[in-house]
């Protein structure tokens, strides 16, 4: 039996460059960079100084006892599902809930409740620890609220593979419904984690830029000058949907959800494979999932965190699997590395892109590594796209390629 | 000597704070969770504010009994 189509019929998200889609993609097309200096007492001590922080605050969306019971990454998980529910035109569409299902992921999860619940265990002791605390640290904690919140009864989940987290959720979202036991999965990633613990620990790795004197310069993927990536905070949600479903109501739809391919390295638990050969062989997966010719994907948006290592291989193994014709992108210049939620945030920017005709800029780009493949940079550029390719990489080897092509 | 009224007061401030709860719902005669809406989470919360507020102790097996606000003015009244 052939697999069942899968569409995307609504996008949610809130970044450091908008507090919904629209405001995110209209920023990314300008080239706006949403790291900003972190101004919080306790950066001061930090090697790191620079974040790129949430456009809007949760709490503006989301009322004030609700708030109490979420850990950040739970509540904005919240904010982009509610927005990619409402664009899908699903409410109120007589859905059957078993036959909807969740997978919204996160890389770290509730830690900076787990930190503030320590905080408060050792100055007050244990009664004074919130009765909250299991329900908002746990990682499948930001799934689980998307689920009871949209009523979700086909299964809630949660993967995780840290920086290829978002992109895994897509897939998984994908294989649910191919599988049968959805019509409809509402996916995606979310991360909030700008705590001086987390940076002081991916400062220890030597990962985080520390352009500190110039914050909205210091992520620069590909740029001779870049020197490690910046930590941001978002969540990215879509609304994945069975073609025929989608069709039979009339529904919006962005585009295909075509194929996904998912690989690691067994090679080392932070240092990516130098030869490349997992995260191509994602690649290659994922073409022959979605049934597309390498010639076809004329748009790329890249992994490319801006750590002097990682950026330049993935540039070798896409000019390998791919060719040297796609356009690329690393949209992270602009919003930081959203860990968990990047490749979700990634996903719905490739959407946007195959939709709009247009690559969104890599900023920064000012001195390029020799070799380079093509690349929006700095402005962008009108390209008519058939198919596009996100790629995710996580520590721990994980390589998760996601192909989007036109409805 | 703290009224039944100051304490009724004074749990409504944390029923709002807690919970959502509208103060002037807030009477003796009303259920935590059957008439305002506050859950076993929430309780625990409400308990722990509790005894911060009025300087007393609250033991588990005790907050069983505390079914209407009436029972938790009378137990903090008695207690304190």
């Amino acid at each position: 039996m052939a697999q069942p189509d899968v569409v995307v019929t609504g996008l949610g998200a809130t970044t450091p460059l908008g507090g919904d889609v629209a405001s995110t993609w209209d920023a990314m097309l300008a080239g706006r960079s949403g790291v900003t200096m972190l101004t919080q007492e306790w950066a001061a001590q930090l090697p790191v100084r620079i974040a790129a922080q949430l456009a809007v605050e949760p709490s503006e969306v989301i009322d004030r006892v609700k708030m109490r019971r979420l850990d950040r990454a739970e509540a904005i998980a919240l904010v982009a599902a509610r927005q990619a529910w409402a664009d899908s035109g699903l409410a109120g569409s007589g859905l059957d809930p078993e036959r909807l299902a969740v997978s919204v992921g996160t890389g770290i999860g509730g830690a900076t409740t787990l930190l503030a619940q320590d905080d408060i265990l050792e100055a007050s002791g244990p009664r004074r620890v919130s009765p909250h605390t299991v329900p908002m640290l746990m990682p499948n904690g930001p799934a689980a609220w998307v689920g009871l919140d949209l009523g979700a009864k086909a299964g809630v989940h949660s993967v995780s593979s840290a920086c290829a987290t978002g992109a895994e959720a897509i897939a998984h979202g994908l294989d649910i419904i191919r599988a049968g036991r959805a019509d409809v999965v509402v996916a995606g990633g979310t991360e909030a984690v700008i705590h001086p613990l987390p940076i002081a620990g991916f400062a220890s790795m030597r990962a985080m830029s520390t352009r500190n004197d110039e914050p909205e310069r210091a992520s620069r993927p590909w740029d001779k000058g870049r020197d490690g990536f910046v930590l941001g905070e978002g969540s990215g949600v879509v609304v994945l949907e069975r073609a025929d479903h989608a069709a039979a109501r009339g529904a919006r739809v962005y585009a295909r959800c075509a194929g996904a391919g998912l690989t690691s390295d067994g090679y080392d638990i932070v240092q990516p494979d130098p030869a490349g050969t997992g995260f191509t062989r994602a690649i290659r997966m994922a073409l022959r999932d979605a049934d597309v010719d390498p010639r076809d994907v004329t748009h790329v948006n890249a992994h490319a965190t801006s750590t002097p290592v990682g950026d330049m291989t993935e540039i070798a193994g896409l000019r390998a699997v791919i060719g040297d014709h796609p356009v690329l992108t690393a949209t992270k210049s602009m919003t930081g590395h959203l860990l968990g939620a990047a490749g979700a945030v990634e996903s719905i920017a490739t959407i946007l892109a195959l939709r709009d005709s247009v690559v969104p800029p890599t900023i920064n780009l000012d001195d390029p590594e020799e070799g380079l493949l093509d690349v929006a940079a700095h402005k962008a550029r009108h390209l008519e796209i058939r198919a596009a390719l996100n790629n995710s990489f996580g520590f721990g080897g994980h390589n998760v390629a996601v192909i989007f092509t036109r409805a | 000597m703290t009224t039944r009224d100051e304490i009724t007061a004074g749990l409504a401030e944390i029923l709002e704070e807690v919970a959502g709860v509208t103060p002037d719902d807030v009477a003796e005669g009303k259920s935590f969770t059957d008439d305002l809406d506050v859950d076993s989470l929430s309780m625990v919360e409400v308990v722990v504010a509790a005894e911060e507020k009025f300087g007393v102790k609250i033991p588990d097996n005790e907050v069983q009994n505390l079914k209407t606000v009436g029972d938790a003015v009378s137990y903090i009244q008695n207690n304190s």
